[in-house]
């Protein structure tokens, strides 16, 4: 175990003079399901694409199941099963056309790798001779999934596997994605919501081409470093401003149905918060300490880089 | 690969659009060039056979060739090189004037001129002989003035290659030219194109297949959806417009798939070069479809074109193509005659491929 | 199960009233029955898992396609009748914003604004004012695909409410943004209702359920609960919007 199944070092990309990626690295390791955090423009695509041999990296090197994603791109494109961003399927063929088709691209069969499928194709199989472009949103997802499986890969590449997809099409991928983290297959997942952190073994944080932390979520949140409170108010749309006026403020932000608020002060208590927002004439104050979630650290490292980036 | 060209037919026999265009625009076509073209001559090259060489004969072509519309190419002497003259492709219209010809017109007051035109181009023909009919009248009425029984000029007229003038002949060639630039080239351009927008693409790429693979499953159904077009044409051509077929079908057909082949990789060359099925399509009218109509002497005959156009006509490969089949099916020519325009094609053929293996990326072109 | 608050119809402040709203395709109904009314100045989160219906009755309520049966009325005026009314008096911004990367921010600002045919000095003084607000002024005549996509959204958001219209339509507005954007846009969101505007909101991420006032969540085609979050959350015993959308579409899934 703990063998790589990702190794990258210092990758660099530029569009047109823009840094996509700033010199990043990471280790993914095998049977590992790693995912890849950050809003739009992040950098999760381009850092897809390079893994996957679509793009050359300007500088850094990456090797993929131990293969260079530059000179042995044709092996690593054997043992990988990608799914990109908007991969839409072919509409015009029914299910089993796509898949077939899939299958034999990779010279192999449905019924080759069935039991490897059958938990994801099972579900959408009775509506095998419909058209993709006829199936619903969580059924094309579950088809591009079984698509990408269906050659039996080493590493799986899931770029954005659950954007625009409802809240209960979402909990049921990734339902998906633990059993085939079961059969050993290292899943490596990008995807903007920050929730979905929770359910990856490691995650690695990314904002405009950098990576902000790569750790579990557990470290992540532990690292977190400050009180949090959730503050709320029976006027919740002041809210936020009265928090500010807090002398040492970190941070205000909405939550949820409530506030969360950060004070430079490790003594700040809930008692001080609900006593400055009486004074400021906010009645029904609520103030608990919460444990941070992965999307308040993601906001509070985009702070400090942002501070860093002042700085420099 | 052979899921991949199943994959792909499924693609085409599902859209009921490219249906349509693969296999209404044949017929469509046919009809609509076979009724509505007309073009314009300009300069064109005559020669003249004159077997009598008297002053008559002589005020005669001196007026045909200062009348502008003609230009001498070739003095002949004997009927024997008519037939040649023609096969060369450069004159377009022979004038002959028959022995004694002033000495008959004053004896018996009539006098016989031919005038032979190459009528595999008919509209062309037609106008060049009505031009001449006219000026001939004209002298005939200035230098009669006087005379009181009317002498008369009688004149003969031959429509070489196309007897019948039949103008849809012309139009055939042209059609099959556009129809193969058509299906092989904007098809295969909008389908690649179309994988990159849906990102079906990447996920190829990111297969074991390799580029050449991708290309050639992508290329075997329209080579053979081109070929039954072509063959359709021909038919609906035969049974329509009783065209024949003069040459040798075997060499037509042959060549046709040259051009295919070249317009095929056209296509995935233009596919290399946009990102959306609309660009693809933008670039394939305008770099494929206009030239191919304008540019290639099917509509507007190239030596009437300014200079300019007329070289870069010669970039053109449906040119070469239409020239070749011209000669196959309208003049019954052999290979002989044009193995200068099919080497083009060849050249142009092996340079596209060449482009477009070397442009498919392995990976995506940013 | 509705409260006597949901089912009050006819109140003067009420944008938008729908009665028995149906819409079908062919055997496929789309949207069945909905019955729910939106109060001027709310924030009225609208739910649902993709192929619920949302879109359809969204579609319908911006005037874009007719119901197939039910009473509703927007902003004052009927949809089957005054949809050219109701397109006047509505704004509406999607996931794919539709500002012209190619144009400067001031241009696209002033293409919406002749659409909607407001005079040029109007149009002037709602730039002044938009810009300021968003403290973009300085920017004004960048060409918008230079610029970050969290601006993007908020300048999508300023053009659709530019006409001051009384009802905004969102439609996912905040797809794939980070957290800290995400935020500085329902700040956008609040202030705007805080000054009287109506806001009709569909979103994928559920903690953005808990800023609406109220939440109304789709099922297969029908409104299945609507309320405020805390109300929702304590029927549902849930601790979170999440978690009440999961049981609500959960329920529906074990029963078919």
């Amino acid at each position: 175990m703990n063998q790589v199944a990702v190794d990258m070092r210092e990758i660099r990309k530029s569009y047109n003079g823009t840094r996509a990626l700033n010199d990043i690295s990471v280790h993914i390791h095998q049977g590992e399901l790693f995912g890849f955090i950050g809003p739009d423009g992040a950098g999760k695509s381009t850092l897809f694409h390079i893994l996957t041999t679509l793009l050359l990296p300007d500088a850094g090197t990456a090797l993929v199941g131990g293969f260079d994603t530059v000179r042995e791109y044709g092996k690593i494109r054997r043992i990988v099963g990608y799914m990109p961003g908007r991969f839409s399927l072919y509409q015009d063929l029914t299910v089993e056309e796509n898949l077939k088709f899939f299958a034999g691209i990779f010279k192999t069969t449905i019924a080759e790798n069935y039991h490897l499928i059958k938990d994801i194709y099972g579900q959408i199989e009775p509506f095998k001779n419909r058209r993709a472009g006829q199936l619903s949103g969580g059924m094309k997802q579950k088809l591009a999934l079984s698509c990408a499986l269906v050659h039996k890969p080493e590493i799986l590449f899931l770029d954005e596997p659950t954007t625009g997809v409802d809240a209960v099409s979402r909990k049921e991928f990734w339902e998906m994605l633990q059993r085939l983290k079961a059969q050993g297959i290292t899943i490596i997942v990008s995807t903007p919501y920050m929730d979905e952190a929770a359910l990856c073994d490691r995650v690695a944080l990314m904002q405009k081409g950098d990576f902000m932390a790569i750790n579990t979520p557990e470290v992540i949140v532990a690292n977190f470093g400050y009180r949090l409170f959730a503050v709320k108010s029976a006027l919740m749309y002041p809210l936020p401003a009265a928090l500010e006026a807090m002398p040492d403020t970190k941070a205000v932000y909405r939550f949820g149905d409530a506030v969360h608020y950060l004070n430079t002060h490790e003594d700040k208590s809930a008692e001080d918060i609900i006593r400055h927002l009486q004074v400021h004439g906010h009645n029904e104050v609520t103030v608990n300490q919460v444990n941070p979630t992965i999307e308040d650290c993601f906001m509070l490292l985009m702070k400090k880089e942002e501070t860093a980036d002042a700085n420099t | 690969m052979k899921g991949f060209v199943l994959k792909e037919f499924l693609h085409i026999f599902r859209d009921r659009r490219t249906m349509l265009i693969l296999f209404g625009m044949p017929i469509v076509q046919v009809l609509l060039f076979g009724f509505a073209i007309t073009n314009e001559i300009n300069n064109a090259q005559i020669a003249i056979l004159d077997e009598s060489k008297d002053e008559m004969t002589l005020a005669i072509t001196d007026k045909i060739l200062s009348s502008g519309y003609f230009h001498l190419a070739s003095v002949l002497t004997d009927r024997n090189q008519i037939e040649p003259a023609f096969r060369e492709g450069v004159i377009k219209e022979v004038v002959i004037f028959e022995p004694n010809f002033s000495q008959r017109f004053g004896k018996e007051n009539q006098a016989h001129m031919q005038i032979i035109t190459d009528a595999s181009d008919p509209n062309t023909a037609n106008l060049l002989y009505n031009y001449t009919n006219a000026i001939i009248r004209d002298y005939t009425s200035k230098s009669t003035q006087l005379a009181t029984p009317p002498i008369q000029i009688g004149i003969e007229t031959t429509m070489q290659y196309n007897p019948e003038l039949k103008g849809v002949f012309m139009f055939v060639p042209g059609t099959i030219t556009i129809l193969l630039m058509l299906i092989s080239a904007m098809m295969t351009s909008i389908s690649i194109a179309r994988e990159k927008e849906l990102g079906t693409l990447e996920v190829l790429l990111v297969s074991p297949l390799k580029p050449w693979q991708i290309i050639i499953g992508k290329v075997i159904p329209y080579i053979l959806l081109s070929f039954i077009n072509a063959v359709i044409i021909l038919v609906l051509a035969y049974s329509v417009f009783a065209m024949p077929v003069r040459g040798s079908l075997v060499l037509l057909l042959l060549e046709s798939i040259l051009f295919i082949v070249m317009a095929l990789s056209l296509g995935i060359f233009i596919s290399t070069v946009s990102k959306t099925q609309q660009q693809a399509m933008m670039l394939s009218m305008f770099v494929l479809m206009l030239p191919t109509i304008l540019l290639s002497g099917f509509i507007f005959p190239i030596e009437n074109m300014p200079l300019p156009l007329q070289i870069i006509s010669n970039i053109n490969p449906s040119r070469w193509f239409i020239i070749i089949i011209k000669n196959i099916m309208l003049k019954g020519l052999g290979f002989g005659y044009f193995w200068k325009e099919t080497l083009i094609l060849v050249a142009m053929a092996l340079f596209f491929v060449a482009m477009s293996v070397k442009k498919f990326n392995i990976r995506l072109s940013k | 199960m509705q409260t006597p608050d949901l089912i009050k119809q006819n109140e003067p402040n009420h944008v938008i009233e729908v009665n028995n709203m149906v819409k079908k395709f062919g055997d496929f109904v789309a949207n069945d029955k909905l019955s729910f009314f939106v109060r001027q100045g709310e924030i009225f989160g609208f739910l649902g898992a993709n192929g619920a219906g949302k879109t359809t009755a969204m579609k319908i309520l911006c005037g874009l396609s007719a119901p197939t049966s039910g009473e509703i009325n927007v902003a004052g005026f009927d949809v089957y009748r005054q949809t050219d009314l109701i397109k006047k008096n509505i704004g509406y911004m999607s996931q794919k914003f539709s500002l012209y990367e190619d144009l400067t921010i001031r241009e696209n600002f002033r293409f919406y604004g002749g659409i909607y045919g407001l005079k040029n000095a109007e149009i002037k003084e709602r730039i002044a004012y938009l810009l300021n607000r968003l403290g973009l002024m300085h920017a004004a005549d960048k060409v918008l695909k230079e610029i970050p996509l969290g601006w993007k959204q908020k300048l999508a958001f300023s053009v659709a409410i530019m006409h001051r219209p009384k009802i905004v339509f969102l439609d996912e507005p905040t797809g794939g943004v980070d957290p800290v954007t995400r935020r500085q846009f329902w700040e956008l969101i609040y202030e705007a209702a805080n000054d009287g505007l109506t806001v009709f909101v569909t979103t994928h991420y559920m903690d953005e359920a808990e800023y609406c006032e109220r939440v109304s969540i789709m099922v297969d085609g029908r409104i299945e609960a609507l309320d405020t979050p805390a109300r929702l959350r304590e029927k549902y015993q849930a601790a979170s919007m999440n978690e009440v959308f999961l049981k609500l579409a959960r329920i529906k899934k074990s029963e078919s």
